[in-house]
């Protein structure tokens, strides 16, 4: 998947350093979570799943294979239905494993209003109760946030005015993960 | 983003391919929401639907109310048997009675045909057709092509026969022009009596000999006799019409190929299938009943993302 800018792009994050920041999110999962066993991995669609997909690959790396994961679409949980001038269409939703009695990470790329992320706290609750709910997010975007929602794991904290848009950008092709984040004025 | 092209859903006459797509996509997920361990979702909780039901129904009522109620949406159930219909009141009086209670959308079905579309000349809401008399049922062709897509892929170049009492049957009217709109080809099956004239003009092929079109097909849709809307005989006996229209597990044990069975409900057993066949692997009975929901979610949760309600 790429990202054409319509207008001039500002590099925020290096490819370097975004590969820094996803080992460094890697290695602090393997600290907390140990073998996985008692852990699902839960990407946000549709960004947050390209996310978990780099994640999975570096765990992989770090020999740790048995994984539990899932994607979530939020779409249904939304607060803004009805208040878009267009709806938005729903992504595929693959909940396979169970989240009973287990640690769930939901995995977005960034944080902003924090909606989202409330969305998908009630979304996954409709799949059993999880012993804890953790948040994985590559950006934080700070003072921007509209509900009292925080990550546990940060790749890295931007400032960007309101009209923004910061835009993570993943290469498809899968062994160099070229990571791009670029900001974009409206 | 995608979204209907229609704000009411009158019949499948007035939709596109487009928005027939739109609504399996949506109802996919929708399906997958109803078989998790909480089967709710909170999209419709400011949203308040009426169901009038002008004439029975058992299926597409509690189809109806349940997709309502996992999108959370408060239901008010009507029926005309115990209302003010009896006592002289008008169609157009009684729902705009009904929707001074700030309801926001309605579910009507209704014996008399094109009644959901005079209701969307009259009155401000959202409309959707849940039966008019023997002219549209959509929200059942949608989940038969939905069933049927969820079997064979994609239905375009398909065979699809419609078996039955095709003259009353507003079932078979939307079935038509789904499946003509995904590109699947349609032979209807009846007795002579029990087929509309010039009903060919919509594209599709008529044939009254059953084994014919069941080694023709790759799915048939067995219809139920409408006694109930008949006022004269239109066959000599129901034991005459079972051996010549039913389906029965010899009849489909001759075939070339194993097809699939749908049937909408509720099914005169003996009659127009046998048990032997409606229970059997083959059928997609309980398939149909449970995409119904889905569907029904998908048409309400797409309908009510049009609805230009103050939240202000």
């Amino acid at each position: 998947m790429y990202y054409i800018p319509t207008m001039t792009p500002k590099v925020l994050l290096s490819e370097k350093r975004v590969n820094i920041m996803l080992n460094r999110l890697c290695c602090q999962l393997i600290e907390r979570h140990g073998d996985f066993s008692e852990t699902v991995l839960v990407g946000l669609q549709p960004r947050g799943v390209l996310l978990l997909d780099q994640l999975i690959h570096l765990l992989h790396e770090n020999g740790i294979f048995s994984i539990q994961k899932g994607k979530l679409d939020t779409t249904f949980f939304r607060d803004d239905f009805r208040r878009n001038e267009v709806p938005h269409n729903a992504k595929a939703t693959e909940m396979e494993v169970s989240i009973e009695g287990k640690n769930v990470v939901l995995i977005d790329d960034v944080l902003f209003t924090g909606r989202s992320i409330r969305s998908a706290l009630t979304a996954i609750d409709t799949y059993g109760r999880p012993k804890s709910i953790e948040l994985l997010v590559l950006v934080d975007r700070r003072f921007s946030r509209h509900l009292p929602i925080q990550p546990d794991y940060l790749g890295a904290q931007i400032d960007a005015l309101q009209g923004d848009k910061v835009k993570v950008v993943w290469s498809e092709n899968a062994f160099n993960n070229i990571v791009y984040l670029e900001k974009q004025s409206q | 983003m995608k979204t209907l092209s229609v704000s009411h859903l009158l019949g499948i006459k007035y939709l596109k391919p487009e928005d027939l797509h739109l609504i399996f996509e949506t109802a996919t997920h929708f399906k997958e929401v109803i078989n998790r361990p909480i089967k709710k979702v909170p999209s419709l909780r400011d949203i308040t639907i009426a169901n009038l039901f002008f004439e029975n129904s058992t299926r597409t009522k509690l189809s109806f109310e349940l997709a309502e109620k996992r999108l959370s949406a408060d239901v008010l159930n009507f029926s005309a048997a115990q209302s003010s219909v009896k006592k002289g009141e008008t169609l157009v009086d009684t729902v705009n009675n009904i929707l001074a209670m700030k309801v926001d959308m309605v579910v009507m079905r209704h014996p008399h045909p094109g009644a959901a579309h005079f209701l969307s000349q009259h009155v401000k809401s959202c409309i959707i057709n849940a039966g008019d008399g023997t002219h549209e049922h959509p929200s059942q062709a949608l989940l038969d092509a939905f069933s049927l897509q969820e079997k064979f892929g994609d239905l375009g170049g398909r065979r699809i026969a419609i078996v039955g009492d095709i003259l009353h049957s507003r079932v078979a009217l939307s079935n038509i022009y789904a499946l003509k709109m995904l590109g699947a080809e349609v032979r209807l099956c009846a007795p002579k009596s029990l087929l509309p004239k010039h009903i060919e003009s919509l594209g599709v092929s008529v044939s009254t000999d059953l084994m014919e079109v069941l080694n023709w097909c790759d799915a048939a849709n067995m219809l139920r006799v409408q006694n109930e809307r008949m006022e004269l005989s239109y066959f000599p006996t129901t034991r005459e019409y079972s051996q010549n229209f039913g389906l029965t597990g010899e009849r489909l044990k001759k075939l070339r190929k194993e097809i699939v069975v749908l049937h909408p409900g509720p099914i005169n057993r003996g009659v127009e299938i046998t048990s032997e066949v409606a229970d059997s692997d083959q059928a997609i009975i309980l398939d149909q009943v449970e995409n119904g929901v889905a569907i029904r979610m998908a048409i309400i949760y797409l309908l009510a993302s049009k609805l230009n309600i103050p939240l202000k």
